[in-house]
Order: structure tokens, then C-alpha cells, then sequence
């Protein structure tokens, strides 16, 4: 009985809650707990299920069931290849693959989050690598310093997330639409100015930088945990963050709350240009090219692990953490897969496989939240 | 029964069946391969062949999405299983160089004694393989090549700028004089510097003979990529004379681009030596007159020559007691006269 009265006072606050953008707001939307009612039932036990399911509907039980598949595939890593998967090279490599995608996936979680989708990611990536690494800027890295080419990446990134901002907040494209003519366009771009050629880094103060490490760890992990410590700071705990998850929970709604639904669209597909600008900067660093072959599929690769991750691809939750597991998930399938001279087509399937696993289980534990 | 468990047990039925009968269609070996891998093995076996220390290598290949990728790859693995004294870890398949880092690294982190690398992007995987140099591990670079010195010990690669030339040459010939002669391009994948060194050849080849190239379009080395690309060269030029198309394997999509259009003013040339082309040029009732060869066998060399360097032997054959540093493999014209010789090493597309 408790539960019920429970349960409609929780609906009740909700429906209270959606006009008003203020802290109230902050208690229905706040990703790091299931939908109100399941959440907060969860002390009458006995009705709506054990401890356990209610812990799995939790936010860190979201987080839990992913930390669950990382641990397993470590534990099958560790049983086929034995120290070889357990060493720290080992971690150190699996990081360092992971945090490319890893960049570019947290940016896709905001654009996600807030509602939309960004197809472009992998070509904004090649064309930023492209546009920082043609000889006029290798010209300037090298007579003034090499963060010049860090800013020019960043600036054509940011540059291709305000098109595609603007065609879907102000134009009214469908974001699957208008990203994806980006996607074709900014590769297009790519090869044009880089004439299909691979451009080398002659600036080696830049590939020294990045490719140095601090403490062991090695620069382009730092970046990864940076880009991420910032987007989930970003998300959870300002202001941003949470028109995000009003936008993308019901635009029509945030809209009547006060908030500028347009200029906020905008705003994350220009964040998600900037984290391809990273991204960009690290495989430069990485590769020492730019070229307009770079960040091939990696759009299937971000949107794979913010799905498995958490995030609904309707918007309006969405979880950094979640992204970083669902990353670092397929990053050591890969690297289980390549110790064990395995087929990587067989890894494909595989990976296919994971996503359909991942999100039956985020859709059968969601139904479950009364 | 009712009318409604019929159903569901017709759908059942329905659905076993077919699935039955799609199981019962996956599999994929022609019977010739299988005749073929014991042919392989019957190689004479030099005094270099003597088993020696164990040689742990690790090989990677982009995707072989084409058949002469495909070939590279299992080449390599029919060469190392010939050696007891060779273990070979197959890490291949991606185009993101990202990706193939990685496996690169994971190499270094395996201490292998040698890597055998063909890399999606020669430039991109320079850094990772100097990085294995400098850990110790031997490196044969294969067909692109890195752009530093350091990145690998031994090159195997094919003549790519020869291959142009011999393409371009044959042209000459066959156009016997004819001055304004259209000739057009279809290339492979024009970021590689591979595909640039060809085209160079190529143009070079016909300033000879004072002929240009008129059309050139890119593919990608795929069936798909080769149709897209010759479909719009046939529209963009209404008259050809001759079309080097630098891959076979890509040339499947372009003969049949050329058959969907009806035309047959030209002949084609074709690059790489598919064992497809060589039987055409054989029955010699196709628009292919000729190919370049471009051999598929350099990862295969490459693990042959990893082998003896991390054992420390010489390249037999040759005076000099150490192993070469770049081994350019030949690319003769295959023709009608000649095709006998090379259509038992030609790879399937």
C-alpha cells in the first residue's frame, strides 16, 4: 500500500516538476538514479522485487552489470593468455587504443543525450587531422609552436559541430539527416585539401609532446581521462548538464521551461566538433599523419559504446561512466581477440552480439521499474 | 488440432527448414584449393631451410577485402607453417590504423623476435614500428613502405613505378603510333603512395611515346569500388582507345561495368595478376589483353626473410653474408604468349 502512495506522490512531483527549471527539476532528471518511482520504492523490498534487482535498477547497478562484462572479459583475457593480457603494457595499450574513440564517444554521449545523433564523428575527425597537418600550418607549428596545429584541429572541429548544430536546431533537419550529409561532405573536404595524400608531421616538438608519457602513463591516456573527468563534470553537475537532459527528455518542455532548446542544440554538436578535434590531435600524435583516411567507422564504434553504456538513443538520460565502460569494453574484446589470434571478423560478430546483449538487458530491467 | 498450434508448428516447421538449409550452405572450399595447399608444400628445401631457433613473429595485414589481400595473408600462413622452427601470430583484418597500432603494440608487449608488418598506411605505422626496432624486435616492412629509415630492416616490396611503366609500355606498343590515342586510368587507392608511384610510372611510360592519359578515375582495390569507378568513366569518355586498370581484384567490378555498358572499342590491361585475368587473357575472349603482375607473395617472403635474420643466416644465392635491405620484386607483362608460365602462382580473386 505504502509503495503506492508512494509511487503517486513520486508521479505527482514529477508533474509538478517539469515546469519549473530549478533544483526540483534536478531530483526527476538526475541520471545517476533510475526513474523516481524505482528508485525511491526501493526500501519496501517485498513487493516489487529483491535487494538485488532494485540494486541492478540503480544507477551504479547500471554501472555495475557493465563493470560485471569488463571483469568477465578480464577474467577470459587472463585465462587465455595469462600475464600476457595481465601485464601493464598490456593495460597500457588497451588505454591507449581506447582513449581515441573514447574522446569521440563522450562527445557523442552529449549529443545523444540532448535528443540527437551525430554521424559525422570519424569524418570530422579525418578532416581536422587533414586541416592541421597541411604544410601552412606544419609552417606556423614550426615558427611560432606546435599549438598551433592542437588549435587549428580543435577550431575545424568545432566549425563542422556548428554547421551541423545550426542545420539541425535552427534548419530543422532531421540530426540523422544533416549529419550525415556532413559525414560526406567533411571527407570529401578532407581529401580535397589534402589531395588524398597522407600528410606527414614534420613538427617534432609536437610529436614529442604527445607522444611522451607522465608518471607511466602515457599523454594521450591522460587526455582520455581528462576529456572524460570534464564531460561527466559537465553532465552531471552544472547547469549545462542538465538543460541537456531537459532537452533531450522532452524539447518541447524545456522549451516552455525557459530554456533556449535551439542555442543548447547547438551548443552540443559544437562540443561534440571539439572532442573530434581532440580526437584529431591524438591520432595525429599517434600516427604523426593527417589524412583523409583517418577515423574510418568510428561514428558505428562511439554510438556502440554510448549505447551499451546506458545512454538512450531517445535521449533525456545519458552517463559518462557508462560511456568510459562500454569503450573500455570493446577496446579489450579487441585486445583478448588479437592475444588469442583470433579472426577479427569473428570479433565483429561478436561485437554485434554484445550491443543486442547490452541493450535487451537495459530495456528488460527498465520495463521492470514500475 | 487446432487451427492456430498448425500454424505455429507449420511456422516452426517453416523455420527449421530453412534454417537447416542455409547451415547446409556455408561451406566454402572449392575442391581445387584443397588439391592446391598440398602442391605448395612439395618446394624444394635449401640448406637455409634447415630448422634453426625458434622464431616467434607476428604478422599484420590491413582487411582483405580484396582477393590479393586475401592471398597475401594466407600465403604468409601456408610459408610459416612450412618452417617447424616458426610460430606465427596473425593479427590482420583492419583498415584503421588505429586499430593496427595496437596489434603492433601488442606484438612488442608479446616479445616477439620479428614483425612482419604490411600496413594500411605506410606514413601512419612509421612511429610503432620504429618503436619496435628500437625495443629489438627485427621488422619487415611489406609492399608500403614506411617513410623512415629506422621503422623497418628489410623491405619487401613490389615495382610499383614498374608496373606503370610495363603498363604503359605494352600501351605504346599495342597503339602502334596512333597519335591522339584515348587512354584512360582506373587506379587504386590514391592515398597510398603506391597507387601515386604506379600512376607516375604510367605517365611516364606514354610520354614515351608521345600518348597522355585522358581519363583517370580512383577505386579502392574492391569488386565494388572498381565498378562504381569504371561506370563513370565509361559515361565521362564516350571513345576509348585502351584502360589500364591498376588491380584485378577491383577489375571484376570494372569488366563488369564494361559489359553493362555494351562497349568494346578498347582493350583493357589489367594489374596485379589474378588468376581471373590470367584464364581471360588465356581464352582470349575478353577485352583483356594483358596484366602486370604485382606479387602476392611478399608477406610470404617477408616471413622468409624474417626468419633468417632473426636466425642470423644470409640470404642464400648471394655472396654478401647479410640479409638485403629492400628485396624489389619483379613485375613482368603477362600476355596471351606468356601466361602459361605465371597462371599456376596467380591468387584467386
Amino acid at each position: 500500500m505504502s509503495e503506492e502512495v508512494a509511487r503517486s506522490q513520486a508521479t505527482q512531483d514529477q508533474s509538478q516538476d517539469v515546469p519549473t527549471p530549478s533544483g526540483q527539476a534536478m531530483i526527476e532528471v538526475d541520471p545517476t538514479e533510475t526513474t523516481p518511482r524505482g528508485g525511491r520504492s526501493g526500501g519496501d523490498g517485498g513487493g516489487t522485487g529483491n535487494a538485488v534487482t532494485n540494486l541492478l535498477k540503480s544507477g551504479a547497478g547500471r554501472n555495475l552489470g557493465l563493470v560485471i562484462a569488463l571483469v568477465l572479459l578480464c577474467i577470459v583475457g587472463v585465462a587465455t593468455a595469462g600475464d600476457r593480457f595481465a601485464s601493464t603494457a598490456n593495460v597500457l595499450t588497451i588505454l591507449r587504443l581506447a582513449a581515441v574513440i573514447g574522446v569521440v564517444s563522450i562527445g557523442m554521449t552529449f549529443v545523444i543525450t540532448g535528443g540527437g545523433i551525430d554521424l559525422s564523428v570519424g569524418a570530422m575527425v579525418a578532416l581536422a587531422s587533414v586541416w592541421a597537418t597541411t604544410l601552412a600550418t606544419q609552417q606556423l607549428a614550426t615558427d611560432y609552436h606546435w599549438i598551433l596545429m592542437v588549435s587549428t584541429a580543435l577550431l575545424v572541429g568545432a566549425a563542422c559541430g556548428l554547421v551541423n548544430g545550426l542545420l539541425v536546431a535552427y534548419g530543422k533537419i532531421v540530426p540523422f539527416i544533416a549529419t550525415l550529409a556532413m559525414l560526406a561532405a567533411a571527407r570529401g573536404l578532407a581529401e580535397i585539401l589534402s589531395d588524398r595524400k597522407t600528410q606527414i608531421i614534420t613538427v617534432n616538438s609536437f610529436v614529442d609532446f604527445f607522444g611522451g608519457s607522465l608518471v607511466g602513463i602515457p599523454v594521450l591516456v591522460w587526455m582520455f581521462v581528462l576529456v572524460a573527468a570534464a564531460g561527466w563534470v559537465l553532465l552531471n553537475r552544472t547547469t549545462f548538464g542538465r538543460r541537456t537532459f531537459a532537452v533531450g527528455g522532452n524539447a518541447e518542455a524545456a522549451r516552455l521551461a525557459g530554456i533556449k532548446v535551439q542555442r543548447h542544440t547547438v551548443a552540443l554538436y559544437v562540443l561534440t566538433g571539439l572532442c573530434c578535434g581532440i580526437a584529431a590531435v591524438m591520432l595525429m600524435a599517434r600516427t604523426t599523419t593527417g589524412s583523409s583516411t583517418h577515423g574510418g567507422l568510428y561514428e558505428l564504434d562511439a554510438i556502440a559504446a554510448v549505447v551499451i553504456g546506458g545512454t538512450l538513443l531517445s535521449g533525456g538520460r545519458g552517463t559518462i561512466v557508462g560511456t568510459v565502460f562500454g569503450v573500455l569494453i570493446f577496446t579489450t574484446l579487441n585486445n583478448v581477440f588479437t592475444l588469442n589470434n583470433l579472426s577479427i571478423s569473428a570479433q565483429s560478430v561478436a561485437k554485434g552480439l554484445i550491443i543486442v546483449i547490452a541493450v535487451l538487458l537495459q530495456q528488460r530491467l527498465a520495463a521492470r521499474a514500475p | 488440432m487446432s487451427v492456430r498450434s498448425a500454424r505455429v508448428l507449420l511456422t516452426a516447421g517453416l523455420a527449421g527448414l530453412s534454417s537447416m538449409a542455409l547451415i547446409a550452405c556455408t561451406s566454402n572450399t572449392p575442391e581445387a584449393e584443397k588439391t592446391n595447399d598440398n602442391a605448395t608444400q612439395a618446394v624444394a628445401a635449401g640448406g637455409n631451410d634447415e630448422p634453426g631457433k625458434k622464431v616467434k613473429i607476428g604478422f599484420s595485414a590491413p582487411a582483405a577485402d580484396h582477393g590479393w589481400m586475401g592471398a597475401i595473408t594466407k600465403a604468409t600462413q601456408a610459408e610459416a607453417k612450412k618452417y617447424s622452427d616458426v610460430e606465427l601470430i596473425v593479427a590482420e583484418g583492419t583498415n584503421d590504423v588505429n586499430l593496427q597500432i595496437s596489434q603492433v603494440e601488442t606484438f612488442i608487449n608479446d616479445k616477439v623476435d620479428a614483425i612482419v608488418l604490411l600496413p594500411f598506411d605506410g606514413a601512419a605505422l612509421t612511429p610503432v614500428a620504429t618503436k619496435a626496432m628500437e625495443a629489438g624486435i627485427t621488422v619487415v616492412n611489406v609492399d608500403r613502405e614506411f617513410d623512415s629509415t629506422f621503422a623497418a630492416r628489410t623491405t619487401v616490396l613490389g615495382d610499383n613505378k614498374g608496373m606503370g611503366v610495363s603498363a604503359g609500355t605494352y600501351i605504346c606498343k599495342e597503339m602502334k603510333g596512333k597519335k591522339d590515342a584515348v587512354i584512360a586510368e582506373i587506379a587504386g587507392i590514391d592515398s597510398l603512395p603506391l597507387t601515386q608511384a604506379r600512376s607516375a610510372g604510367f605517365k611516364e611510360a606514354l610520354a614515351d611515346c608521345g600518348l597522355k592519359v585522358s581519363n583517370r578515375v580512383a577505386a579502392e582495390f574492391t569488386v565494388e569500388s572498381g565498378e562504381k569507378a569504371a561506370a563513370n568513366l565509361l559515361q565521362a569518355a564516350p571513345k576509348i582507345d585502351a584502360i589500364w586498370n591498376h588491380d584485378d581484384d577491383q577489375g571484376v567490378g570494372v569488366m563488369a561495368a564494361i559489359k553493362n555498358s555494351g562497349r568494346k572499342e578498347f582493350f583493357v590491361v589489367g594489374g596485379a595478376g589474378s588468376a581471373n585475368v590470367m584464364r581471360d587473357i588465356k581464352a582470349g575472349n575478353s577485352l583483356l589483353k594483358a596484366t602486370v603482375i604485382y606479387p602476392s607473395t611478399q608477406g610470404a617472403d617477408g616471413v622468409k626473410l624474417a626468419r633468417l635474420l632473426v636466425q642470423k643466416k644470409a640470404l642464400g644465392d648471394l655472396v654478401e653474408v647479410e640479409v638485403p635491405r629492400t628485396v624489389q620484386l619483379y613485375a613482368p607483362v603477362v600476355t596471351k604468349d606468356n601466361v602459361d608460365q605465371y597462371l599456376p602462382t596467380a591468387f584467386e580473386s
